[in-house]
């Protein structure tokens, strides 16, 4: 399957039955999945007349007790901004799906990580996070957008699957978790289903708060729920971090590149690990303690010119050498790259 | 004791925020009247724009969700796909629709969406202190046309229901006033109309209503009314501009 594909089924097999969206490259796969197998399952697509559109198609499926997807790429995802300002405030759940592609602007169309900073430092307006899931081979693309859905009903809050073009175009095999039953997903006694199902008790959905004090209080819950989020919900992998002088810290694509990139220094002789965040939003700054106790140098990898290596930053808090090395407007890094780069950090340690 | 008249259930008891002389309040009854009378309410869910009815969730008895300025179409849309059984309508003012959300509005027509749209045209941006809109009729004066709307370069009203009137899955199209009592009768019958074409699966259905913003206009609320009848009604014509079951003028 498509990487694009596999996440539109992985969707369905979640019980996503409405997916919102607009046609731009390189996603267009899963919104022409969905057009053809929604309807199969009692499911409706809107192709939307924009982003701004779709996204605000998402806030009232959302609010109405759904589960629903939208997917885009990086400047259909600046479209949305607003929309995911609202729906983190009025605290609905839903699935984005960020394609991304190299920018800014028009940019081109080939694979980028250079919406990190949007995807987990808020992107829209206002003091909000996304709860964000970044895969790196299809299999994981289908596990995360299912998880992605989980999260998003427990916490009541937009998730998003960050993959960038060449996970989406990618070919792999992959198993599909049997289809979730209706039944199973959480009950939603706020969505606004009418007076009528709801014993008369008026349900409102709103961000609303013209009331400053209130208007606090609403932000330092969403806040609570953060840190509820930060506490339970960070995932990451370490390959080889144990004896690894150089760790290389990358995530989805660029984390891919590195495993081989490792195994290649390690047959050279140097003893390189990794560490790949999974979750980027609640990002995971406990893992590099340990890490840091053992290893000498960092070394994050991005295809953009540096965005996570300033939460890398933050979380190696000048324990260790953190470098950089990154390629942009749609390049991807190749393995030996990224050997040459961990070899002169190596060498800049000394003995 | 014989009840001759109260408030429409359809309204909570929670008190109006409009300025005095506006018509907010009166549409308000006719929409939670109609709901009411088509014994709709229990399954409706309103969506609340941003403008000076944004508060409108607080008003109407019933479920709603509060969009952001301009796509309350959009989220009507999202509402009405997963519940198509429930009566789903937006309550928009003319800046919300006829500026920022006139992408959302156009194609949720397009699309033949089965929700309605009470659209209130005041000719002004009213919460935000009086600016111009694309309403504004020419020679107005607003806080950002202070020597009156000029066609050069600020253009003309923008006639939503004329325009909307092209689009082939829009069912039910008209404009109404609620300046006099006989206009607020027929403003009630297009606004009852369009909830029951919406009931009736027929599709996209929006009644525009003609409304006065004393405050903004500088107006006693009498010679507002009056200006609706006077500026407002010859530049906005009243009538139906589309109703695919044929129907008269309201």
């Amino acid at each position: 399957m498509k990487g694009n594909e596999a996440i539109a089924a992985a969707a369905i097999g979640a019980g996503c039955r409405y997916f919102f969206g607009y046609p731009i490259t390189p996603q267009n796969e899963i919104p022409e999945y969905m057009s053809r197998e929604l309807p199969k399952v009692g499911g409706v697509y809107v192709q939307a007349e924009s982003e701004v559109a779709a996204i605000n198609m998402v806030y009232g499926a959302a609010g109405a007790g759904a589960r629903v997807l939208t997917s885009s790429s990086s400047p259909g995802i600046s479209l949305m901004q607003e929309g995911i300002s609202y729906i983190a405030g009025a605290e609905l759940p839903c699935v984005l799906v960020n394609v991304m592609r190299a920018g800014p602007g028009l940019g081109g169309v080939q694979p980028s990580q250079a919406d990190y900073f949007q995807a987990t430092k808020g992107g829209g307006h206002g003091d909000y996070h996304l709860i964000v899931l970044a895969p790196s081979n299809l299999q994981e693309a289908v596990e995360l957008t299912q998880l992605a859905f989980d999260l998003a009903d427990k916490y009541r809050n937009p998730a998003m699957v960050l993959a960038d073009g060449m996970i989406g175009q990618l070919m792999e095999p992959v198993e599909l978790p049997p289809e979730r039953p209706a039944a199973e997903l959480p009950p939603k006694d706020w969505a606004t289903t009418g007076t009528a199902h709801s014993g008369g008790r008026r349900r409102i959905i709103n961000s609303l708060y013209l009331y400053p004090d209130q208007l606090e209080e609403h932000v330092r819950a969403l806040f609570r729920k953060y840190a509820a989020i930060e506490r339970d919900e960070v995932r990451c992998e370490l390959v080889g971090c144990d004896d690894a002088e150089v760790v290389i810290v990358a995530y989805g694509t660029t984390a891919r590149i590195a495993r081989t990139a490792i195994a290649k220094c390690r047959a050279l002789g140097l003893r390189a690990g990794l560490l790949r965040p999974i979750t980027l939003y609640p990002f995971p700054y406990a893992a590099f303690a340990p890490v840091a106790r053992s290893a000498r140098a960092f070394l994050v990898v991005e295809m953009s010119m540096g965005q996570m290596v300033d939460d890398v930053r933050i979380a190696v808090a000048g324990r260790r050498p953190v470098a950089f090395y990154g390629r942009t407007g749609g390049i991807v890094p190749t393995a030996p790259e990224i050997v040459k780069q961990v070899q002169a950090l190596r060498e800049g340690l000394g003995a | 004791m014989k009840i001759v008249y109260q408030k429409s259930p359809g309204l909570t008891d929670v008190p109006l925020h409009y300025c005095p002389g506006c018509t907010h309040g009166i549409i308000h009854k006719l929409v939670a009247e109609s709901l009411v009378e088509l014994d709709v309410l229990g399954r409706t869910v309103l969506v609340a724009p941003v403008g000076c009815a944004v508060f409108a969730y607080d008003y109407f008895n019933c479920d709603a969700q509060e969009a952001a300025h301009g796509r309350a179409p959009a989220v009507a849309t999202g509402i009405k796909r997963v519940h198509p059984e429930h009566v789903v309508f937006t309550y928009q003012g003319d800046g919300d629709l006829a500026s920022i959300g006139t992408a959302e509005i156009v194609h949720a027509a397009m699309r033949g969406e089965n929700i309605t749209v009470i659209f209130v045209n005041n000719a002004i941006y009213g919460m935000t202190g009086g600016q111009m809109a694309p309403t504004t009729l020419v020679g107005q004066s607003t806080t950002t046309s202070p020597r009156g709307r000029v066609r050069v370069g600020q253009g003309a009203p923008l006639r939503v229901c004329e325009l909307l009137a092209t689009i082939e899955a829009a069912a039910y199209v008209a404009r109404v006033s609620v300046n006099t009592i006989p206009r607020l009768n027929g403003a009630k019958r297009a606004i009852k109309r369009a909830f029951q074409m919406q009931i009736e699966n027929k599709g996209f259905s929006l009644v525009e209503v003609l409304s006065s913003c004393p405050t903004n206009w500088g107006l006693s609320p009498v010679d507002a009314l009056r200006w609706v009848e006077q500026t407002m009604i010859p530049v906005f014509p009243l009538g139906t501009f589309r109703d695919i079951d044929g129907g008269t003028n309201p």
